[in-house]
């Protein structure tokens, strides 16, 4: 790709990718913790996760603002116009990505004091581990503007779905033989739910990326595993 | 590692739906060359223009635009060293035929110029002598209807009506584009050539001058040079980019300004080095 002649533009579409690359970091970080957190029981490390989110939250309004400016500055077009938009959408999934991350951290600070079942854990280790790679696949692809590999992380979420539905029954089988543990079963299905989401926002990113460097969107037909939503207890 | 996708595919559809008919092409230009003496400024350009749309023609200072743009109402022909070589045709018809009638021909494709050019006489008599040359009105009363029609089409009436004695010359310089553009329209044109018709206007004047090419192209086809990447992507509906003396590449203006096949006009609609 050639410099643009006014360099300052040049400068500022790098400064875009800058921001992202620092926000994607914060939420790989956000997320790592948060779960670390929850496995060790660990109030301390669960607070300096929420702390980070004002951190992803002041870079989306810095590199909203960016973006605001530039489209009413440089009139951006093409490949400029589709990096813009991406940034921005990119920037809103991984802010969202942050908060996800410091509700799970807040439900390891709730948890704290308790002792889930190990069984249970090695199932949300399992999604957090998923949920991780696939954030760190979709931004490796943003920084290589590599369409194709955006393509197999946009498909990778169903190992997500799965584990998912997975974990959602066990914990539900948990919660049914044994209804003191509903409280915190409660809130291990929703971090469960958390690192699923965290999963789609991924695939979001994915879609973006396809866009910005095919320039069309990604077919919406993404197999899709999580069947949670339609689940029914059976009372036998 | 290519990830170029087959953009032909993302070109809308021009799906005729029954009892419709398709769009018509207007103008189509068929292996047009230009040379000026031994210089070639056009080099086998293949175009159509589709029927009551706006085509604009971008690039950069001597990519051949405007060299093609006077193709359509061979204004070239009154530059003694130019030579064109190929066929234009205007709804069917080879404009380059030795038959053709080139003062017809004018008034079927008109055209507008970078600064506004009024006649130094009436504002009346700027837009009358297009329709008196050709013989197009019969009486003073069908004369001054077209007049009155024309100033309409243009969105000036209403701004000159109690001054159409007056000097179009007095006019301020949006009013007077807006004059040579009733002007052009007054002699009843299939296709009106539009040359920078707002780089000596102001964006308020630009933005009249806008909106009354979105107006006009219900009537005409409407082929527009602009250096305003912007303007052309406000304006028309399909876009061809030239460098070099080559059209590079044309398609839908949403296309053009969103994802570019060719990196040539994708460096030149974002400002690069090329």
């Amino acid at each position: 790709m050639q410099d643009h002649i006014v360099s300052a533009y040049s400068a500022e579409l790098e400064l875009l990718d800058t921001k992202i690359a620092t926000m994607g970091g914060l939420a790989e970080q956000m997320l790592g913790r948060s779960f670390e957190a929850l496995e060790r029981r660990d109030p301390d490390l669960a607070a300096s996760v929420v702390e980070r989110d004002q951190d992803i939250d002041d870079l989306q309004t810095e590199l909203e603002e960016q973006v605001v400016q530039m489209i009413a500055r440089r009139q951006p077009m093409a490949n400029d116009l589709r990096q813009i938009m991406a940034a921005t959408k990119i920037a809103g999934d991984l802010e969202r990505s942050g908060d996800l991350a410091k509700n799970i951290a807040k439900r390891a600070a709730a948890i704290a004091d308790q002792s889930p079942p190990m069984p249970l854990i090695s199932g949300l280790r399992r999604m957090s581990e998923l949920a991780m790679r696939q954030l760190k696949d979709v931004l490796d692809a943003y920084a290589e503007r590599d369409a194709h590999s955006a393509v197999a992380a946009w498909r990778n979420d169903e190992q997500i779905d799965a584990t998912y539905n997975s974990v959602f029954r066990e914990l539900l089988t948990y919660m049914m033989e044994d209804p003191r543990t509903i409280g915190m079963c409660t809130h291990l299905l929703f971090a469960a739910k958390n690192l699923e989401r965290v999963g789609d926002h991924a695939t979001n990113i994915a879609e973006t990326i396809h866009f910005l460097v095919i320039g069309d969107p990604l077919p919406n037909d993404r197999p899709k595993g999580d069947t949670t939503s339609t689940t029914l207890i059976r009372h036998s | 590692m290519d990830q170029r996708v087959d953009t032909s595919l993302l070109e809308p559809q021009r799906v005729v739906l029954p009892g419709e008919a398709a769009p018509e092409t207007e103008v189509a230009a068929r292996g047009v060359s230009v040379h000026y003496g031994a210089k070639q400024a056009l080099f086998d350009v293949d175009l159509d223009v589709p029927k009551n749309s706006v085509m604009s023609l971008i690039g950069p200072s001597g990519c051949g635009k405007s060299t093609f743009l006077r193709c359509i109402n061979r204004m070239n022909d009154v530059i003694d060293i130019a030579r064109v070589s190929g066929r234009i045709e205007l709804e069917g018809k080879n404009i380059y035929d030795a038959d053709l009638d080139v003062v017809e021909l004018r008034a079927r494709v008109g055209m507008v110029f970078q600064k506004p050019n009024p006649f130094p006489k009436s504002i009346y008599e700027n837009i009358a002598y297009g329709p008196r040359i050709h013989g197009i009105t019969a009486s003073k009363a069908d004369l001054d209807a077209l007049v009155e029609d024309s100033l309409r089409r243009a969105g000036l009436f209403d701004e000159v009506k109690d001054r159409l004695q007056e000097p179009g010359t007095g006019l301020s310089g949006g009013q007077q584009q807006r004059l040579c553009i009733a002007r052009a329209i007054a002699t009843r044109p299939d296709v009106i050539l539009m040359d920078e018709p707002c780089s000596a206007l102001d964006p308020i004047a630009t933005a009249i001058v806008e909106e009354l090419i979105d107006e006009l192209r219900a009537n005409y086809t409407i082929m527009i040079v602009t250096h305003s990447m912007q303007q052309a992507a406000r304006v028309s509906q399909r876009t061809a980019f030239f460098h070099l003396g080559y059209l590079v590449e044309e398609g839908d203006t949403n296309r053009i300004f969103t994802n570019p096949t060719d990196p040539r006009t994708q460096d030149y609609i974002t400002g690069r080095t090329g």
